[in-house]
């Protein structure tokens, strides 16, 4: 029986293994959240204050008109992504969602290679209500034409 | 299971430990949900007069928009729309109701095309009894519009009272019709 | 004339659960307890009533009556029977309804069987069970009628999204719904002995089951869901950790580890507080699920029409059951007497580890999917994805999966290592021999899916230990469920380990006629050709593909092009071998003329969704068994007092 819990015990065993489980599983959340979530950028702040190089980030803004560009290998594009300030240059390799045009807004995922943004992925709306939340501050012209083009 | 016997332990604080984390939860959602007020554009045009344009027929079917239909003595609707815009094929059903209870609706056509406009007229119904073309999207920035579709009631004398940002669903229809009477 | 009574049925249901609420209350009290013996009928006709309004939508919806604003706006006339039959919940007011159904049948059910809970704890449980339909009840009534009627019909219904008109999609929410609804039962259970202080072996008893049912049904639903996400959104990705998917995910967490407590508290009466919190928080995770996927508060890549006002409303039912539970729970914890008592190395504490890990990953998901909106209340936007989940939640679930190596082959009460030296060092060796050949023999691959690789087979290897040296044939039914279940996560793990290490992918622009190698696939465009189906247009690849030289099969990704409501969907192909899946993807046209095509060769991926079904079908043996169990018994107690009254004759 040595090793049974002693009665009063169990319990508080019990609760303070919860506790350390719940505060470890928020300090190990804090932690790797600070280092892995990925912050939404704007073009302007993108070139302003650019983060590490290979961190995640987001990108979001408008598709410079007439600045698609597609590479030899037929799926790899560049395009600039720009606010009202600044301009990125983005580089993608694989399907372009349906929406995504020049002069439509565009949320990119991806990581800051030298000068270039390369994108992963790219987020266009699924349906005719999605506007990416993070776009609901950039209260410029650019952003009303943002909504104006992906509402 | 007899557990008539209270015992005698007092609870520990641990115990509210999942009641302290929900309101934790709660608040934090309630703050999300109502904090983004900025999440519709609320008009600083409301109350001022409609900006002089005179915008050119985007279809065939009806003459163009200029302001001075405005100033007729009439409340009226002003709907910013496109072709190319889902929801607005969305709310023509709304806007087609709001005709039929005798709202005078006119339409600035947003980047559109004449021809692609005219099929979306003959697709969804035209309610509409001026269109104007607005190729560069002049009239809707002048008018405060972030996007389409929107929808502007305007009274009798030119000034705007009401902006309706997003497709107007059936259940906006009646508080249209208020902010049409209000705007008599 | 159907739409109004509906609508009336809906009313009376409504009335009824009042009653049930109310008179349930009052039984409580000595002064009023006679009022005990109306509680169950009337929970049972509450269930009937609502499933008649259920019933009475999903006519109007077959029979597309356009009269009523609900099915103009989400149906058509033209859309096949199937569409139409799940348009009926495709919708807002429609899945109120079917969630409001779904309780209010499982809590008429409980009223009609269930017999070894103390009848003052089961009065209490229905209680419960009609105070939480009731706030369902009144957001149909007041603020999302099902039933409203159109003053003018229109001509033609308003259509169905078209990326809803899959066959998947139709029936995937109904089964997180059961499972969700499930999990209010035992959240009302919950409820139900606390307000009797009554938690022991029989509340655990009585609860499993509707645990189990649940927790079948969200295995399932997510199961389902990852398949789903995996082939239409063309993205060769099975799990995204998007908030409509975590929503699903968390409930989950919390029925696996209610699951298991329940199990301690049935056989060994111990665990009793930590049950009854989980059963709260189990039906939390779903509410708060609902929640955030519902009022849009969070952005995701599922399409769902979002509407704050209803966020509002559920977020205020959220807060008066879970507040109102949670503060019932601070105040009656204490008075809960302690249960049985284990020692450091048993069954017990393997499951009291499994519920901790289990908890833990729980929280690390709910953080990381609220952090968003936490940050965002600081003026910072970000995203969290898989560089945060992946790691932090493995923290969590490879000690967990270790244990549960063990946790199967332990005695209840008190054990010792070393009675199980075998039944420990067997899987150990097939870890240590398969991380070895992970290491050795293979390219180098990541940690994370080198250690899944590496502990799947020794998991595999250590959930069928629990039959070793069993009769196989007298071995119960929830032993056979557990061996079952655990083997199925095994097969899930290695799945997504295998997917995780040696995915390979080829994306290239091709004219008809090239080739391409993906993995041990030759891929060959032959044709790009325009098809119709009954409601899309498409441009239809046609693909040969060759494994190792064999004799090409064909492929047709599809770009569909839908005309009512307007949409997009790129459909893609797969072919399934059993070592693995073949994806492809058509995209768009270049302007040289040549097409965009994307191919994974993904090997094993597809055990990633059998381990899912497995589990799945774990839970299934195990409620069986149950089930079977608590019939025979009741059926033992039906003959002894039947033979008493003869005798007493």
């Amino acid at each position: 029986m040595s090793t049974m819990i002693k009665p009063k015990h169990q319990r508080l065993v019990l609760i303070v293994l919860a506790l350390v489980a719940l505060i470890g599983a928020g300090l190990l959340a804090a932690i790797a959240l600070r280092n892995q979530a990925a912050y939404f950028y704007l073009p302007s702040e993108l070139v302003a204050k650019p983060p590490e190089m290979g961190r995640a980030v987001r990108l979001g803004g408008m598709v410079e008109k007439g600045s698609i560009r597609t590479q030899p290998d037929g799926v790899t594009i560049n395009f600039i992504v720009k606010d009202d300030k600044a301009r990125v240059p983005v580089r993608f390799s694989g399907i372009t969602p349906d929406l995504f045009v020049e002069g439509s807004g565009v949320v990119a995922e991806g990581r800051m290679e030298g000068t270039t943004f390369v994108a992963d992925n790219l987020l266009a709306k699924h349906d005719e209500k999605y506007v990416p939340r993070e776009m609901k501050n950039m209260s410029t012209a650019e952003a009303k034409a943002v909504i104006a083009e992906t509402k | 299971m007899s557990e008539a016997t209270a015992p005698s332990k007092r609870p520990g604080l641990a115990v509210w430990l999942p009641l302290g984390l929900f309101a934790a939860f709660l608040a934090l959602v309630f703050v999300g949900l109502y904090w983004p007020a900025d999440r519709e554009v609320s008009s600083a045009f409301i109350g001022k007069p409609l900006p002089v344009f005179d915008l050119p027929p985007a279809t065939d079917e009806r003459p163009g928009l200029a302001t001075p239909v405005f100033k007729q003595g009439k409340p009226r609707l002003l709907n910013v729309f496109a072709s190319w815009c889902v929801p607005c094929a969305v709310e023509s059903s709304q806007l087609a109701a709001l005709a039929k209870q005798g709202v005078e609706i006119d339409g600035v056509a947003i980047r559109d095309r004449k021809e692609d406009v005219a099929r979306f007229l003959g697709q969804y119904g035209n309610p509409f009894a001026r269109i104007g073309k607005d190729d560069l999207s002049q009239v809707q920035l002048a008018i405060g519009s972030s996007g389409v579709p929107e929808t502007f009631v305007v009274d009798s004398k030119g000034i705007i009272r009401y902006q309706h940002i997003g497709d107007i669903r059936p259940e906006d229809v009646p508080m249209i019709m208020r902010k049409l009477a209000e705007a008599q | 004339m159907i739409a109004e009574l509906g609508l009336a049925m809906l009313w009376m249901a409504a009335a009824l659960a009042v009653l049930q609420l109310v008179a349930g209350a009052l039984a409580l009290r000595p002064a009023t307890a006679h009022l005990a013996g109306i509680v169950r009928p009337v929970a049972m006709l509450q269930g009937v009533l609502v499933a008649c309004a259920f019933a009475a939508l999903i006519s109007l919806f077959l029979s597309t009556d356009l009269s009523v604003k609900l099915v103009a706006e989400n149906s058509h006339s033209a859309k096949p029977f199937i569409f139409k039959l799940a348009g009926t919940w495709g919708n807002h007011e429609g899945s109120m309804l079917m969630w409001v159904t779904i309780m209010s049948l499982a809590g008429g059910f409980v009223a009609l069987i269930e017999k070894r809970l103390r009848e003052e704890t089961l009065i209490a449980t229905l209680a419960g069970q009609a105070f939480v339909s009731l706030g369902f009840y009144a957001f149909l009534l007041l603020a999302s009628n099902p039933f409203t009627r159109l003053a003018e019909p229109p001509p033609e219904g308003a259509g169905l999204n078209p990326l809803l008109q899959d066959i998947g999609l139709a029936f995937h929410p109904p089964t997180l719904y059961v499972g969700y609804v499930g999990l209010s039962i035992a959240f009302s259970f919950a409820v139900g002995a606390l307000v009797t202080r009554d938690v022991g072996p029989a509340f655990a008893c009585a609860m499993r089951p509707w645990v189990l049912g649940a927790w079948i049904f969200l295995t399932l639903g997510i199961t389902a869901g990852s398949y789903w996400a995996y082939y239409t959104l063309g993205w060769g990705g099975w799990w995204f950790w998007d908030p409509v998917e975590n929503a699903s995910l968390m409930p989950w967490l919390a029925a696996t580890a209610l699951l298991h407590s329940c199990s301690v508290l049935a056989a060994r009466n111990a665990l009793r507080t930590w049950t009854v919190m989980l059963g709260v928080i189990a039906f939390s995770m779903s509410m708060v699920g609902t929640f955030l996927v519902r009022s849009g508060i969070l952005t995701s890549v599922h399409a769902f029409a979002v509407d704050p006002t209803r966020g509002t409303f559920i977020l205020a039912l959220l807060a008066i059951y879970i507040g109102g539970a949670l503060l019932l729970f601070a105040l009656r914890a204490g008075t809960v007497t302690e249960g049985a008592r284990f020692a450091v190395v048993s069954r017990e504490s393997a499951l009291v580890f499994n519920n901790v890990m289990l908890c833990g990953i729980l929280g690390i998901v709910l953080v990381g999917t609220l952090y968003p909106l936490l940050t965002e209340a600081m003026g910072v936007k970000v995203s969290v994805g898989p560089p945060y989940f992946n790691p932090v939640s493995a923290v969590f679930a490879i000690p967990m999966m270790l244990v549960m190596t063990v946790g199967p082959v332990l005695r209840w009460r008190e054990d010792t290592g070393g009675r199980i030296t075998w039944q420990i060092a067997v899987p150990a060796l097939v870890m240590a021999a398969a991380l070895l050949a992970v290491e050795l023999l293979l390219a180098p691959i990541n940690l994370l899916p080198a250690l899944g690789l590496a502990i799947a087979p020794g998991l595999a290897v250590a959930s069928l230990q629990p039959l070793v040296g069993r009769n196989l044939r007298r071995t119960p039914l929830p032993i056979y469920g557990m061996v079952v279940g655990h083997f199925g996560i095994a097969v899930a793990l290695f799945g997504m380990a295998s997917e995780g290490a040696f995915s390979t992918e080829r994306l290239a622009a091709m004219n008809p006629g090239d080739s391409q190698q993906v993995g041990p696939f030759k891929v060959t465009l032959s044709a790009i050709d325009p098809v119709a189906g009954p409601n899309w247009t498409a441009l239809q690849a046609t693909v040969a593909a060759s494994y190792a030289g064999a004799e090409p099969i064909v492929l047709h990704p599809q770009a569909r092009t839908f005309a009512n409501p307007p949409g997009n969907r790129t459909e893609s192909a797969l072919l399934t071998r059993w070592n693995g899946q073949l994806y492809s993807v058509l995209g768009e046209e270049g302007e040289d003329g040549r097409w965009q095509m994307r191919f994974w060769w993904k090997p094993f991926v597809p055990m990633i969704w059998y381990g899912g079904a497995l589990v799945a079908l774990g839970g299934l043996l195990a409620l069986l068994g149950r089930v079977a169990r608590d019939v025979r018994r009741l059926v033992a107690i039906d003959k002894i007092a039947w033979r008493r009254e003869r005798q007493g004759r």
